[in-house]
């Protein structure tokens, strides 16, 4: 079962590896967004800080949004991707792994981006770990969730802004808690609860969304 | 299959479009009856007859539409997962039919609970639209039917989108509880002492009942546009077999 | 010995309000190779992707051993090698790279027989070229490389699905790769293939979906 597990991991960190300028794409659209707001509110900075939890995480959230579309589209198009569900090992293990991959490639580095551009927004130093911290906990989930609408919708061509109808709705809680997280840590107020709510989703989504992954996977290659 | 023989016959019988669809003709007077006369005597009722609230006076009223759209935009959410989940596990067509005729319908009682709620906000709150955890979670709610309806008109295979929105709704269902908790906790977090639309100190019997009525009259009314999407959907369906064909021709 | 391998039951399924074919039904014993006919269109592909359990808007009944295909995909994918259509290989890895990867998700594969897998299909030399830098020969014998990891072992209990195999590949790669079926097919493996060629595999099975 994790000999599958770790042969598509490995296949799907090889294909970023050897494709790293597209790792940057998702990068560079959170930079761009979070230059947005200071250009179309204020760049005041006692206005950004107050801003700038929400703004960080919104734009986060987006970046990662945009990258699920091209999640299972290769896949799809060269046979791979069934070739992979006539696997005897289990599809959920696949559908964990690519989820996984998907993390590992767009939700991870924009959480060790984010202190950066925390920077630019002026977000009191003392949030910055939390932050991190909750975009580590939380985009994840983003993956995870993300990955059920971007194999339902592989085989049409719209996929798209269908992807974010489908998905922004069930991102809501964790940009609640994300969010509100880090504007605690500003007001110097304990986030430990957050972070425990925050990990809850995680364990959930990590455990759930494989089976409605690979099922979802099982219907787009049956077209 | 052993493993489906647990089942009642009924489940069986009803899963065959040609008895689900005899079955509902049978219904449907009757539900679309009591949809018309329990509608109309609690409208009568809640208007005419229910006493005026000490605070909010006649515009309190709206609650009769409200509350009613409400709950059903929750339940025939609930019903539209259930009978993915039958469609899935089952493959029974029938389930797949009913949860896509659920869609519009819940997704319209999310908008009526939506804008009858702004309605009601102007006057009690005094502006269209607030934040408030209930609406919030109405419109998230609405935005879960939006994408559903998206997903299935996307697709061309009708079996495979049907397969699809219902995945995707229980995916919905699972979230459902968790946005909710989240929605709530982020309105106390937000807004201090809002006045809550329906948490109202207990209401007196004489406003409650009109209320059960429009409630129960809504669900009667669920039930029949539901039954006449149903039958369309049958028919459009199984438009080669032969008892579609000889309906037709009849008609 | 000869077990009953695939058992088909009141095949029906319809595209875009198309009826493919219905009442269809066959069998298919181990050791034995089933050639579909049919025009284009007539739903060849279609059936070869419902065998597979990668289609699924069919409604009858595919047996796998025994076992309904609705019910356990795994005994079948187990046992199962699919070729279809689509060049099966990820453009940004080396074949040899692509071809471990399938040991590792369809263990009945193995692993120690890429090298000479490479070396039957005639690729030994760019077993560490990208495959984006192959012609589109080359990539279709990366994925043919696959029918040459199976070892002799498995043959028995095992099915290989190929649409259209010899579509894309020379004189040579073909009468190789027919060699093989018939080495596979002689040693107990089963075979349901579609292609346009006359096969000189003498026992051949015909299915023709045109009636």
């Amino acid at each position: 079962m994790l000999r599958a597990f770790w042969a598509e991991l490995k296949r799907d960190l090889l294909l970023s590896f050897r494709r790293r300028g597209d790792l940057l794409n998702p990068l560079l659209f959170f930079v761009m967004v979070v230059t947005l707001f200071p250009l179309g509110v204020s760049p005041a900075a006692d206005f950004l800080a107050k801003l700038a939890p929400g703004v960080l995480w919104v734009s986060a959230l987006l970046a990662a949004l945009l990258s699920l579309d091209s999640l299972f589209k290769s896949d799809y198009e060269d046979g791979t991707l069934e070739q992979s569900l006539l696997s005897s090992e289990s599809n959920y293990m696949m559908a964990m792994a690519r989820a996984l991959a998907h993390w590992l490639t767009t939700g991870l580095p924009l959480a060790l981006l984010a202190p950066l551009l925390a920077l630019m927004l002026f977000l009191p130093s003392e949030a910055v770990p939390v932050l991190v911290l909750t975009l580590l906990l939380g985009t994840p989930t983003l993956s995870f969730v993300g990955a059920i609408a971007s194999a339902l919708t592989v085989g049409l061509n719209k996929g798209g802004v269908l992807i974010s109808l489908l998905v922004i709705p069930l991102y809501i809680p964790v940009l609640i808690f994300g969010a509100s997280a880090v504007q605690n840590a500003t007001l110097g107020l304990p986030v430990s609860a957050h972070l425990a709510i925050l990990g809850a989703m995680l364990i959930m989504s990590v455990v759930l969304a494989p089976f409605a992954i690979a099922a979802s996977l099982r219907m787009s290659v049956s077209s | 299959m052993a493993n489906k023989s647990i089942l009642p016959l009924w489940f069986y019988k009803l899963a065959s479009p040609k008895y689900c669809y005899q079955y509902t003709t049978k219904l449907l007077p009757w539900f679309a009856g009591a949809a018309i006369a329990l509608l109309c005597v609690g409208i009568a009722w809640a208007l005419l007859f229910a006493p005026q609230d000490y605070q909010q006076g006649n515009s309190f009223r709206i609650i009769y539409m409200h509350v009613p759209s409400a709950i059903l935009a929750q339940s025939i959410y609930l019903t539209m997962a259930i009978c993915g989940a039958i469609g899935i596990i089952w493959k029974m067509k029938i389930a797949d039919m009913v949860a896509y005729a659920c869609a519009p319908i819940g997704a319209s009682m999310a908008f009526l609970a939506l804008i009858t709620g702004a309605i009601w906000g102007k006057p009690t709150w005094g502006s269209w639209w607030v934040w408030d955890a209930r609406l919030t979670s109405m419109l998230i709610l609405l935005f879960l039917y939006f994408g559903i309806m998206a997903l299935y008109s996307a697709m061309d295979n009708k079996t495979l989108a049907a397969k699809a929105t219902a995945i995707l709704s229980l995916v919905g269902l699972v979230n459902i509880p968790v946005i909710k908790y989240s929605v709530d906790w982020w309105n106390t977090l937000h807004q201090s002492a809002t006045f809550s639309l329906t948490k109202k100190p207990a209401m007196p019997i004489e406003m409650w009942l009109p209320l059960l009525v429009m409630v129960i009259g809504f669900y009667c009314w669920f039930a029949t546009a539901l039954m006449l999407r149903l039958r369309n959907e049958i028919l459009i369906r199984e438009k080669r077999a032969q008892w579609v064909k000889k309906l037709v021709t009849q008609v | 010995m000869t077990a009953l391998l695939l058992e088909i039951k009141d095949l029906f399924c319809e595209r875009d309000d198309r009826t493919l074919f219905e009442n269809l039904s066959f069998k298919l014993f181990s050791g034995s190779v089933l050639q579909v006919k049919g025009k284009n269109g007539s739903g060849k592909t279609s059936l070869l992707r419902i065998l597979c359990g990668l289609y699924q808007g069919y409604e009858g009944q595919v047996k796998f051993f025994g076992h309904d295909l609705a019910d356990d995909r795994e005994c079948l994918h187990q046992s199962l090698t699919f070729i279809g259509h689509k060049v099966s290989v990820k453009q940004a890895l080396t074949a040899r790279e692509n071809l471990s990867w399938y040991a590792n998700i369809q263990p009945q594969l193995d692993a120690n027989l890429i090298h000479s897998a490479l070396v039957a299909v005639g690729l030994d030399d760019y077993a560490d070229v990208l495959c984006q830098n192959m012609s589109a020969g080359q990539k279709r014998r990366v994925n043919l490389a696959r029918l040459f990891m199976l070892p002799d072992a498995n043959f028995e209990h095992s099915l290989w699905v190929l649409d259209e195999p010899f579509t894309a590949i020379d004189v040579e790669g073909v009468a190789k790769l027919e060699q093989r079926i018939l080495y596979y097919v002689e040693n107990g493996g089963s075979v349901v293939l579609t292609t346009h060629q006359t096969l000189r595999i003498k026992t051949v099975e015909l299915l023709n979906l045109d009636n």
